[in-house]
């Protein structure tokens, strides 16, 4: 099937498919366990001592409807704020569109690399891609970033890329690729070494591009949330700064930060405050970038939107709390779900952009446990919004001629009209207590028939009692 | 009270001890049980698995037969959630504005039956003895679904005899999930790989649950094992007595 | 191309928003109420920063707005820094003698880089997330100088501490310019968590950051 054009995200296999040859992996497995550990216990650990998380959480769900509800008026007010202060705000539909504005204004300074600030959006419209066919080099200076593009892999996670790599790994690829054969495997050495890497980068460098974690509609101010400091080189070194940020970033008022500054460092990195946060407006007289420009990207963000159910998708800060949570993600890692959006965020946002016809299998990835919701800072209720996609999918596949002859159609039809009447329920029964017979050894089927078997493969399946609970309610009635 | 017991067809079918349990206790505490026999499927597994236009007519179903009764009890707390909060959201994206007021007004009556027990009846000795070594499993949807908190636990500290291990990292899925468990079979099993290890770390004879779905799924690991260690329903912990 | 994208996406978007809403169904919004501001005790305020701040491995200490040129060259010696970039405007009182304090008027990257480190004031503290905001104000300067020295000796005045984040931004919008200045919120050093999700200090800001609060 084709993709869509406006949709740029490479989707790998079916998830089923990737998950199993990520789950033979043992050092994934143990890489991935130990760090969502981590990250479970330092993330509990600073929600819990704030009294009004859930108040918070409350809040940030109430804001972020209004923009949804706004999201027009919001974003003409930001143009408005941004172009007043001295920025270009530009409008991108799809990647095809953002990705020829940033190139066309990286080429009109004539420079030929960019240093760039970890950004989802810009991973989402596969922008270094777009950029290295313009003959531009685009250098990732977020650690995770740079390890996943030295090794020339694919992120998976949205916050730490590099989350399946462990110490020692990181090593090896520095020692390589940076032609440091002393190094150790000391994070706080591997650290130092990406600082010398990048240094003469940020000092040179005429051009960066940066994503948004917000963008604040009353004032134009634009927010970047970081760790390291290459956030802070990138948005103050350059003369010219182009920021990419999906439209449903925005939030409508200045105080709405008091906010959001909390939800996210502590959904995110577990800590009370990210070490550092960027605000800037425009361009300021003899302060950073004199050029700045922000690129507002849709590319399918507008068709969630007009989805009733799937609209607060669209609510999602990029924390990363519903990955670190979530029992899936934890062993299959992130590449198994195809996107640069992994874990259950991911299984909802990407069939989403995308059309669910295009990821019919990513609903299906998750055991509906509800961890994500709980940790979730603006209370996407992700478990609904995977079982209202499932029905998308259900209803697509039975709209094709193919559903007639598919074993899960078939039989869940069958079933909803054995449920419909007590009768044809309580013959089933009836039949089905007879018809184990063949299979059942000690109260258990071991090798099951036909759909069974795909249960019984892995763990045993008990059989059915000869007599049901209704069975022996109307003897025990009979007998008073 | 009259209480009319919610049984779910998966219990109905494959768990009858379960019903009989929850009918024994029931009335033990003084209350009288009714069984609707109309009763089949609440309709969680089409709905869950994305089949809504099969499940709507066994949502509607329900909602016909159960209105009725003012207190109704389910040993399946997956089931309850489902009632009380997929049934609300199933009539919203079906834009049935009717169903979604029968909903609102039954989904307060409808009680997994640890919550009944603690939370309605305010009781948590049902004057159980059950001398055997017992961890005990929160299942999702009683955990974080519709939120029992630790009634199941505050009922089982109360039997006498019992000797009541806690579960480590209980609050982890055990990796059924309905139709998941087939569908991602793999991803499944490594989930059920670790809760196993874990219960089989408490030395327990049996582990307890308040789903027999998700307590089926570990059960069925724990027999491929001969692990030896067992599994059974709150309720039939409950129901034993000296 | 631009505004036929701009007119597009708008129109686009007021629809959707229009089918998307979910009406009746919905939970009606409601105010809620989280907490704008701490209990009050300033003293607790203060210690709280202190503790918070130093929780990020930063160093910390207090002084007195007299004793501000002592501090800083204690600080100074243990250290062994000796060459200090400064905003254009700290006070004369702030420095103390035998150091190289070099004012930055628009100062060469690649001199401030080469500078042992930076000498500021700040706009605000927050307690709660031990927490400095600069906002390019008094004492503070441009975004550089405190960003390519690899030590930073900030110092903040004990009354520009609020308690909690909300009250942060509330102070800030009362001293905002327009069109608004460029904010840095700063808590602790430079640190990383992408190796194996745990947090690592010194990266690409400051790697040492020593702050000492004026009483």
């Amino acid at each position: 099937m084709k993709k869509p054009e406006s949709v740029i995200i490479e989707l790998a296999p079916r998830f089923e498919v990737g998950a199993k040859s990520a789950l033979q992996n043992t050092q994934l497995r143990r890489n991935m366990g130990k760090a969502t550990q981590t990250i479970r216990g330092k993330r509990a650990a600073v929600v819990d001592e704030l009294s009004d998380w859930e108040s918070l959480r409350v809040a940030g769900q109430h804001i972020k409807d209004d923009v949804m509800q706004h999201l027009d008026t919001y974003l003409v007010q930001l143009e408005d704020a941004i172009t007043r202060a001295g920025g270009h705000v530009h409008w991108a539909k799809d990647a095809h569109e953002a990705n020829e504005i940033v190139t066309h204004l990286i080429q009109a300074t004539g420079s030929k690399e960019i240093i760039k600030v970890k950004s989802l959006t810009t991973d989402e419209i596969r922008l270094n891609e777009a950029l290295e066919l313009a003959g531009i080099t685009a250098i990732e200076t977020d650690l995770a970033e740079l390890i996943i593009q030295l090794a020339h892999e694919k992120s998976s996670h949205i916050l730490v890329p590099a989350i399946h790599k462990n110490r020692s790994e990181i090593r090896a690829l520095f020692q390589k690729s940076m032609n440091l054969p002393d190094l150790t495997d000391e994070p706080k050495e591997l650290a130092a070494a990406a600082r010398q890497f990048l240094r003469e980068k940020f000092m040179s460098v005429r051009v960066a591009t940066s994503g948004a974690n917000f963008a604040i509609a009353e004032t134009g101010s634009v927010c970047v949330v970081e760790s390291e400091g290459n956030g802070r080189m990138c948005l103050t070194m350059p003369d010219v700064l182009i920021s990419v940020m999906g439209i449903e970033k925005i939030l409508p008022r200045w105080q709405d930060l008091g906010v959001f500054m909390q939800l996210l460092p502590r959904s995110s990195t577990g800590e009370r405050m990210n070490p550092y946060t960027s605000i800037w407006t425009g361009v300021h007289a003899d302060d950073g970038p004199q050029e700045f420009h922000l690129v507002l990207l849709d590319n399918g963000r507008s068709d969630v939107l007009a989805d009733s159910v799937g609209r607060q998708t669209l609510h999602c800060i990029r924390c990363s709390a519903c990955i670190n949570v979530c029992p899936v993600y934890e062993r299959t890692g992130g590449h198994a779900y195809g996107s640069v959006y992994p874990g259950p965020i991911g299984a909802i946002l990407t069939p989403q952009l995308v059309g669910t016809a295009y990821a019919d299998s990513l609903p299906y990835a998750s055991s509906l446990c509800g961890a994500c919701y709980d940790v979730c800072p603006v209370r996407i209720n992700i478990p609904e919004v995977l079982v209202h996609l499932r029905g998308k999918v259900v209803a697509e596949k039975q709209t094709q001629l193919k559903s007639w002859f598919d074993g899960e159609n078939i039989g869940m039809k069958a079933m909803a009209t054995t449920f419909a009447h007590r009768s044809t329920y309580e013959l089933a029964q009836q039949a089905g207590q007879l018809a184990q017979w063949p299979f059942v050894y000690e109260g258990y089927i071991e090798h099951g028939p036909g759909p069974l078997g795909k249960w019984t493969a892995m763990r045993d399946f008990p059989a059915i009692p000869p007599q049901s609970f209704r069975d022996w309610w109307r003897e025990r009635q009979r007998d008073e | 009270m009259q209480v009319a017991l919610f049984i779910t067809c998966f219990n109905d079918t494959l768990f009858p001890d379960t019903g009989k349990s929850v009918v024994s206790i029931v009335e033990r505490l003084g209350h009288q049980v009714i069984f609707p026999e109309e009763q089949t499927c609440c309709g969680q597994m089409h709905f869950n698995t994305g089949y809504q236009s099969e499940a709507m007519p066994l949502i509607r179903r329900f909602v016909e037969i159960f209105s009725q009764y003012e207190v109704i009890v389910s040993p399946s707390a997956s089931c309850v959630g489902m009632v009380r909060d997929m049934y609300r959201f199933a009539a919203e994206v079906h834009q049935d504005a009717k169903l979604a007021n029968e909903v609102a007004l039954l989904a307060d009556r409808v009680y997994e039956f640890s919550e009944f027990i603690v939370n309605r009846l305010g009781i948590q000795d049902v004057g159980a003895y059950y001398p055997h070594r017992v961890t005990y499993h929160p299942t999702c949807h009683s955990l974080r679904g519709i939120k029992v908190g630790d009634a199941p636990e505050q009922l089982l500290r109360a039997v006498r005899g019992i000797d009541y291990v806690p579960l480590n990292q209980s609050n982890e899925c055990c990796g059924f999930g309905g139709t998941f468990a087939v569908k991602n079979a793999d991803t499944s099993m490594a989930m059920l790989g670790d809760k196993i290890r874990h219960i089989l770390d408490t030395r327990a004879e049996v582990c307890v649950a308040a789903d027999n779905s998700c307590l089926m799924h570990i059960g069925g690991a724990l027999h491929r094992q001969r692990s030896g260690v067992r599994i059974a329903h709150l309720a039939e912990i409950l129901a034993v007595q000296e | 191309m631009s505004n036929s994208s701009r007119n597009a996406m708008l129109a686009k978007i007021r629809t959707a928003i229009m089918t998307g809403s979910r009406g009746d169904f919905h939970e009606a919004h409601t105010s809620v109420p989280y907490s704008a501001y701490d209990d009050g005790n300033v003293a607790a305020r203060i210690e709280l920063f202190a503790h918070r701040v130093a929780e990020y491995k930063a160093w910390v200490g207090h002084c007195t707005s007299v004793g501000i040129a002592q501090a800083v060259a204690e600080r100074l010696m243990i250290r062994g820094k000796k060459r200090m970039v400064i905003p254009s405007d700290l006070p004369d009182s702030w420095l103390p003698k035998g150091f190289d304090f070099v004012r930055d008027s628009q100062l060469d990257r690649t001199v401030i880089a080469g500078m042992d480190g930076v000498l500021s004031g700040a706009a605000l503290g927050i307690a709660q997330t031990g927490t400095i905001v600069l906002d390019g104000g008094a004492f503070q300067g441009r975004r550089m100088i405190s960003l390519l020295p690899d030590y930073h000796l900030c110092i903040i005045r004990a009354q520009d501490i609020v308690g909690v984040v909300p009250e942060a931004f509330a102070q800030l919008a009362t001293t905002r310019q327009s069109p608004m200045q460029p904010y840095t919120f700063i808590s602790g050093p430079s640190a990383t968590s992408d190796i194996e999700l745990n947090r690592v200090e010194g990266v690409h800001g400051p790697r040492t950051l020593d702050v000492f609060i004026v009483e």
